[in-house]
């Protein structure tokens, strides 16, 4: 019988039984001559048992809370999309406002050669005002005793303190008629800069979320466009420096009406 | 993906993370950070796939992150660690704890391969999957993790600590 040389992985496999019973016979008639081997193999088993001694009872421990916690989804709200969303997912006016600003950058590419950042890398940047607002909406609203940084009851030092860190004049706009009253704001890191979030709240405790960042200064004006993330409408529009975005988790012909109401307002200041 | 199914694997989880690193809140600390990434990259997760080697490489994945932060303290393997004391007798859990002790001593990557193999009694396949790395990185690690572990059982420092050169 020629057996094949027996090496060290077959030493290894032997001791966590994974070698095929044939090769296993030979592997322990080899052994059977070399009782250095043998001892040495017979140390890992003890190891193996060792281990398993000694770490087994971890098994039996009950879980602390915050573990068993975690068997179940966390918040819808957290969890992350696909990084390359498909078709399906992308609403008919992301993929029109892409297109657009595709052509337009194409066009302002072709112009200008190499002087500004590709098609797709403009075509990608309004989707971040959106995104950014999304996320902020689903972290905070969900908050029941810290919602917003500084309350509605003060809401002129809301105000002022709001515009004195935006560099500009922000004011939160009255939301009452549509059922939803300010409960507060907050202040939050941007892409470039401080950002605002004003935080609204209706009877029946839904709540509201219009971010508003300032640093939007190689924008265009844009139309109301809508976004989706997650469990979170969006409604966004650009008007010079500011970008706006409303959110929530409420139907969109609803948050639409809303976001009217929000540009109607904040048009006549 | 299935609570149950999770839920299940949550003691495994456990029991590694604190053979990996000897202390039970932190242990407890990264299968938290584990179980928060899984559900965060869900769309990841190919359904039908073998749950716990996912898992599994989460976790790993999660720790070579923490370990190649900077300003983290990692477990050194100086020269006077090998120095094991010497007692009068030996009972079954101070043997036990021998072997805790001797495992610290052990590089990272190899008491991995080692602690999937003893604990999880995963193939080697599954390991190397797991792992990101190929079968004979893993045959390699598992070789000179027991090799190292019972010279430091036997007291064999010297040449345990010719070897503590990867």
């Amino acid at each position: 019988m020629s057996a094949l040389p027996v090496t060290e992985a077959d030493l290894q496999a032997w001791v966590d039984a994974a070698l095929p019973a044939a090769r296993r016979a030979e592997v322990e008639g080899w052994l059977a001559s070399q009782p250095a081997e043998a001892e040495r193999l017979g140390a890992y088993l003890e190891q193996k048992q060792a281990l398993k001694s000694l770490f087994d009872p971890v098994l039996d421990e009950p879980l602390p809370e915050g573990l068993a916690a975690l068997a179940s989804p966390p918040p819808a709200a957290v969890v992350e999309r696909p990084p390359k969303p498909l078709l399906e997912r992308w609403s008919l006016q992301r993929i029109a406002a892409g297109v657009l600003i595709a052509l337009v950058g194409g066009m302002a590419g072709w112009m200008t050669h190499d002087r500004y950042p590709s098609a797709e890398s403009l075509a990608k940047s309004p989707l971040s005002l959106p995104r950014r607002a999304a996320v902020a909406h689903a972290v905070f609203s969900p908050d029941v005793r810290r919602p917003v940084e500084v309350s509605a009851e003060n809401e002129d030092q809301l105000v002022a303190w709001l515009s004195k860190r935006l560099g500009t004049a922000v004011r939160p706009p009255k939301l009452g008629t549509l059922g939803f009253e300010l409960i507060g704001g907050r202040l939050l890191p941007g892409n470039s800069g401080p950002v605002a979030q004003f935080m609204y709240q209706d009877a029946t405790g839904q709540r509201l979320t219009l971010y508003v960042s300032t640093d939007n200064a190689t924008n265009q004006d844009s139309a109301f466009r809508f976004a989706k993330e997650g469990q979170v409408n969006v409604f966004y529009w650009i008007d010079g420096k500011f970008g706006y975005a409303l959110s929530a988790g409420i139907d969109k012909g609803k948050l639409a009406q809303i976001a009217t109401a929000v540009y109607d307002q904040l048009d006549r200041k | 993906m299935d609570s149950r199914a999770i839920l299940a694997e949550i003691p495994r989880l456990r029991r590694y993370a604190r053979a990996m690193l000897g202390d039970r809140a932190a242990a407890d600390d990264l299968v938290q950070d584990t179980l928060e990434r899984a559900w965060s990259r869900l769309f990841q997760w190919r359904p039908g796939s073998d749950l716990r080697a996912w898992l599994f490489g989460i976790m790993h994945n999660l720790r070579v992150d923490q370990l190649r932060r900077p300003g983290l303290s990692t477990q050194s393997i100086g020269d006077d660690d090998l120095e094991l004391p010497t007692r009068p007798t030996q009972t079954d859990a101070l043997e036990l704890r021998d072997i805790e002790s001797a495992l610290n001593h052990l590089p990272d990557e190899q008491r991995e391969v080692l602690l999937l193999v003893a604990l999880e009694e995963m193939s080697y396949a599954d390991i190397a999957t797991t792992l990101g790395i190929p079968v004979g990185t893993v045959m390699s690690r598992l070789s000179r993790g027991r090799e190292r572990l019972r010279l430091i059982m036997n007291g064999d420092t010297a040449n345990a600590r010719l070897r503590v050169v990867r």
